[in-house]
């Protein structure tokens, strides 16, 4: 078995104590039950009280989640559809199209939001939560796009021709064979389109409308005025719910991939 | 075999880009035959097994299964069936959900599916792992349910894409012959691409030797292994010595060969003239070797061994001839001590009838 | 044989292409265009706050005005106003230290990752990934805990006697690329442990056979193996950090002006339209190298794969 030295144990204590100490912080301190931040004052969930009579942070919230949903679906559709067209599709303006799709992922927000909030003014598309749906859409559906057609690429291409060589038309194929066997990668593609949309700021800020004012945006406007409790409250609430997600993703995948190794495993003995 | 051919490939070619990997090739298989596709890798014998599945179209030419022309026919509409190399089973699927597949697709009444995958369980024998998943399977048994899957909806056409290659080696020669018996058994007509010559002629009734996109020879396996058409072919299949001479004399019957003094005299396989270049394949096995020279050969060397192989069955000898060319010969270990009579650097005798050799132009 | 019926799958395949195609040709590629249009407009008072409007009811003549009505005086500005000189130079100072800070203290963790025992890879690696998945406000905000004047960094250096009077970390080049840096964390790691993870062992035991202690083993084979996740690594962080809005915005001072927040200002504050679309063209412009360089990898690791 591999053993660690002492130097990677020390650099992976660090590396993780770096991450973490600062969460610790911030989850410890949404429990203290002083008004003023730096003092504790004993432990309390005065500040998770204060947070859900809190009816425009409520709303905020609201809406992020509702437009996380319905941007992440979109995205995991057209995402998806970008992936099976990049892996399996000889067409005319593909390495335009691979631009378009690979962009996204490394391009400045400020630029994409600019672009996107002036494209909505020549278009006199109106401002508000359909054009930030619109836009996390288009910036998300490259991240589904990636995860995937690396998946796709492992997918062996004579499963899908066996398919159609058994009878079965192409978008049945896609359904019977080739989503079963990338289901894990939409998954997490849906989850992670998911999370980048409820955690975008910038572009929101771009496009965003009266009515609209998402939970980055509230957070954001607050945190200028400085630090409060309660929003140290609001971020344990999203860390939790994004942890769950995440292991409980984690557990999903890691079963199935088990599966396989088992399986790998038993068919060489 | 009937008149009429039940797969055409009517002057085909496809490109890859620059790569032409079909070159104007003409074939006809016949029902119920066992047709082997011969030849090295990049040859192009898996293009033409896909461009009869349907999954490449011709850029020129057509393919025609019972007259009627495939193109625009989409591989899920075409009644051939292909076992992949890969075996290419669905790994989200049981071994009996791999199998109904494409009986699924047919829309068949479960009953009807049910009796089949369980006929098509008993064919290959693994009755007994129906619910197993194929990673839950052994090589040899994946095989036999990718076998399975692709007999299931009674195709009539088999298409098997190196179907033992991920086999180990006894298992593969095994299954040549269960392949065989079941062709023989379901009377259906299969056609099998392969790289390994032993393969080809233990299963196929006919072989087609493909080179460069093209085909090289068809024929039955005895015809490609005794009248080889070129040294291409004479080389692939087998192993031979190629002797390259210049043709003296043409008797009706036999021509005579001559280099560094040595002469031939090789059976007139071919039509050659006085003066050109030919030469002579000779089947290692067709060479008998001794310690002393027989009068009554009609060709013969002597020489000293260089090298000895001994395989079991036949040993085979490398041999310096005294004009300098190295031939090899092989003999069967018919007796235990065979193989000890004749010892690395024994001055030898080497003889063989003129039929034994076939002459060739190219 | 007539059950065999003559039907195309290019439908379907066409399909496949042509959704995702012309959602990010009208919502990628089009706004680019309008971008670059509207930098090489005037700034109005007039809702939209720019001209010339493109009029397409007045025809031919319309089109030779709007044209006509186009200058690079937006471009202009930018090379000659200072400030805008400076946040562009600040922007590419901070992304290529923080980036080399990133690999400096993001290697050793991935390199210590990628050698951990197989059964605790996949767990470590996702204790790396989870903060990623949070927020990034939150975890700027949890930074801002830390760093204010009365905070946590204070509070436990006087208590350790470091300092004797609490010093100033928030509205500080420090403070922007402490958060910086937490927030590409792993950006670096990842793509670094996913060559190291797949490097050859027996290529060290090679290097170990043929005489090469480990620091050498590490500087002649481990280093030079993993150049691309090394590239990959520093192209995902520089090119994004170059843009930063948040970062400076909450932790730096008018010291750490970046791009970002220029653009920023000129757009929603000054509400000059055509110079803050001037400034995302140059900005893009300046990126361009890096941001081709990028795909280019990731269109071929993705197709290799």
């Amino acid at each position: 078995m591999r053993r660690l030295s002492t130097i990677n144990i020390a650099a992976l204590a660090l590396g993780l104590a770096f991450l973490y100490l600062p969460i610790a912080v911030l989850v410890i301190y949404s429990f203290n039950g002083s008004r003023l931040v730096t003092l504790w004052g004993g432990w309390s969930l005065r500040w998770y009280g204060e947070l859900f009579r809190d009816a425009a942070m409520l709303e905020s919230a609201a809406i992020s989640l509702r437009l996380a949903l319905i941007s992440a679906s979109a995205a995991t559709v057209l995402g998806t559809l970008a992936a099976l067209a990049l892996a399996r599709e000889r067409f005319h303006g593909r390495l335009l199209f691979a631009g378009m799709v690979y962009a996204p992922l490394v391009m400045p927000e400020i630029i994409t939001g600019l672009s996107l909030l002036l494209l909505f003014v020549a278009f006199n598309f109106e401002r508000g939560f359909w054009a930030i749906a619109v836009a996390h859409t288009t910036l998300t559906l490259s991240f589904v796009a990636v995860i995937v057609q690396s998946r796709l690429a492992t997918v062996d291409r004579s499963l899908e021709e066996a398919a159609m060589d058994l009878g079965c038309p192409p978008l049945r194929t896609f359904l019977t064979v080739t989503l079963p066997l990338i289901w894990p990668a939409v998954a997490s593609g849906f989850l992670l389109a998911f999370a980048l949309s409820l955690d975008d700021l910038v572009i929101a800020n771009f496009v965003t409308g009266p009515g609209a004012t998402t939970l980055p945006i509230r957070i954001y406007s607050e945190v200028r005025l400085g630090v409060k409790p309660e929003i140290n409250a609001v971020c344990t609430i999203m860390i939790a719910v994004v942890a769950t997600g995440l292991v409980i993703a984690s557990l999903l995948t890691k079963r199935s991939q088990a599966r396989q190794d088992r399986g790998a495993l038993g068919a060489r003995l | 075999m009937a008149a009429q051919p039940l797969v055409t490939f009517d002057r085909v070619t496809k490109r890859f880009g620059d790569f032409t990997a079909i070159d104007d090739l003409t074939l006809d298989i016949f029902e119920r035959e066992f047709f082997a596709l011969l030849g090295p890798s990049g040859c192009g014998k898996t293009t033409l097994l896909r461009l009869l599945a349907g999954f490449e179209a011709p850029d020129e030419g057509r393919v025609l299964l019972g007259g009627e022309d495939l193109a625009g026919v989409p591989p899920y509409r075409r009644p051939v069936n292909m076992m992949f190399q890969s075996y290419a089973l669905f790994p989200h699927l049981t071994v009996a959900g791999n199998i109904a597949f494409g009986l699924k697709q047919d829309r068949l009444p479960k009953a009807e599916i049910a009796e089949r995958v369980d006929e098509m369980l008993a064919l290959v024998q693994l009755g007994a792992l129906a619910q197993r998943k194929p990673d839950q399977l052994s090589g040899g048994q994946r095989q036999r349910v990718a076998l399975a899957r692709s007999l299931a909806k009674r195709p009539k056409v088999l298409l098997l894409d190196e179907p033992l290659a991920a086999l180990d080696r006894k298992l593969r020669e095994e299954t040549r012959f269960e392949l065989k018996e079941l062709q023989a058994r379901l009377a259906t007509t299969f056609v099998i691409v392969t790289h390994d010559q032993d393969e080809a002629m233990t299963v196929a009734d006919r072989i087609a030797v493909m080179d460069h996109g093209r085909i090289a020879q068809v024929g039955v396996p005895a015809e490609i292994y005794e009248q080889p058409n070129s040294r291409w072919v004479a080389e692939f299949v087998g192993d031979v010595n190629l002797i390259e001479g210049r043709v003296t004399t043409v008797y009706p019957s036999f021509v005579l060969l001559e280099r560094d003094g040595l002469r031939l005299r090789v059976a007139a396989t071919a039509v050659v003239s006085p003066g050109t270049t030919a030469w002579a394949a000779l089947r290692p096995e067709k060479i008998s070797i001794a310690h002393e020279a027989s009068d009554s050969a009609e060709n013969g060397a002597a020489g000293i061994v260089t090298d000895i192989g001994y395989l079991g069955t036949v040993s085979r000898y490398k041999v310096r001839l005294d004009c300098g060319l190295v031939v090899e010969a092989a003999m069967m270990n018919a007796s235990r001590r065979a193989s000890q009579t004749i010892g690395v650097n024994d001055r030898v005798w080497l003889s063989w009838t003129p039929e034994a050799g076939v002459l060739l132009t190219r | 044989m007539g059950d065999m019926s003559k039907t195309t799958n290019t439908r379907s395949s066409r399909l496949i292409v042509l959704a995702p195609y012309a959602w990010l040709v009208l919502f990628f590629l089009a706004p680019f265009l309008i971008v670059l249009k509207i930098s090489l407009s005037q700034s109005t008072l007039m809702q939209p706050p720019y001209a010339p409007l493109l009029a397409l009811d007045a025809g031919w003549q319309g089109l030779k005005d709007f044209f006509g009505a186009l200058s690079l005086d937006n471009y202009a500005a930018l090379f000659t106003d200072a400030l805008y000189r400076r946040s562009y130079l600040k922007s590419l100072e901070v992304a290529a230290v923080s980036t080399a800070i990133l690999l400096f203290i993001g290697y050793p963790v991935a390199y210590a990752l990628a050698r951990a025992p197989r059964r605790w890879q996949a767990i470590l690696v996702l204790l790396v990934v989870l903060p990623f998945w949070t927020s990034f406000l939150i975890r700027v905000y949890a930074w801002i805990n830390i760093l204010q004047r009365d905070g946590l960094l204070n509070d436990a250096l006087l208590a350790l006697h470091i300092i004797d009077r609490p010093t100033t970390w928030l509205a500080t080049d420090s403070a922007v690329y402490i958060g910086i840096v937490y927030s590409y964390f792993p950006f670096m790691v990842l793509p670094l442990y996913a060559t190291l993870e797949r490097m050859d062992e027996s290529l060290l035991e090679a290097a170990a056979d043929l005489g090469a202690p480990p620091w050498k083993t590490f500087f002649l084979v481990t280093v030079p193996l993993s150049l691309p996740g090394i590239a990959a690594g520093a192209l995902l962080c520089f090119i994004p950090i170059t843009g930063e809005f948040v970062m400076p915005d909450l932790l730096g001072s008018s010291a750490t002006l970046m791009i970002g927040q220029t653009l920023w200002t000129e757009f929603f504050g000054n509400r000059d339209w055509p110079a803050a679309a001037a400034l995302a063209v140059v900005l893009l412009v300046i990126l361009a190298g890096p941001i081709l360089l990028y795909q280019r990898r990731e269109a071929r690791a993705l197709e290799r794969r």
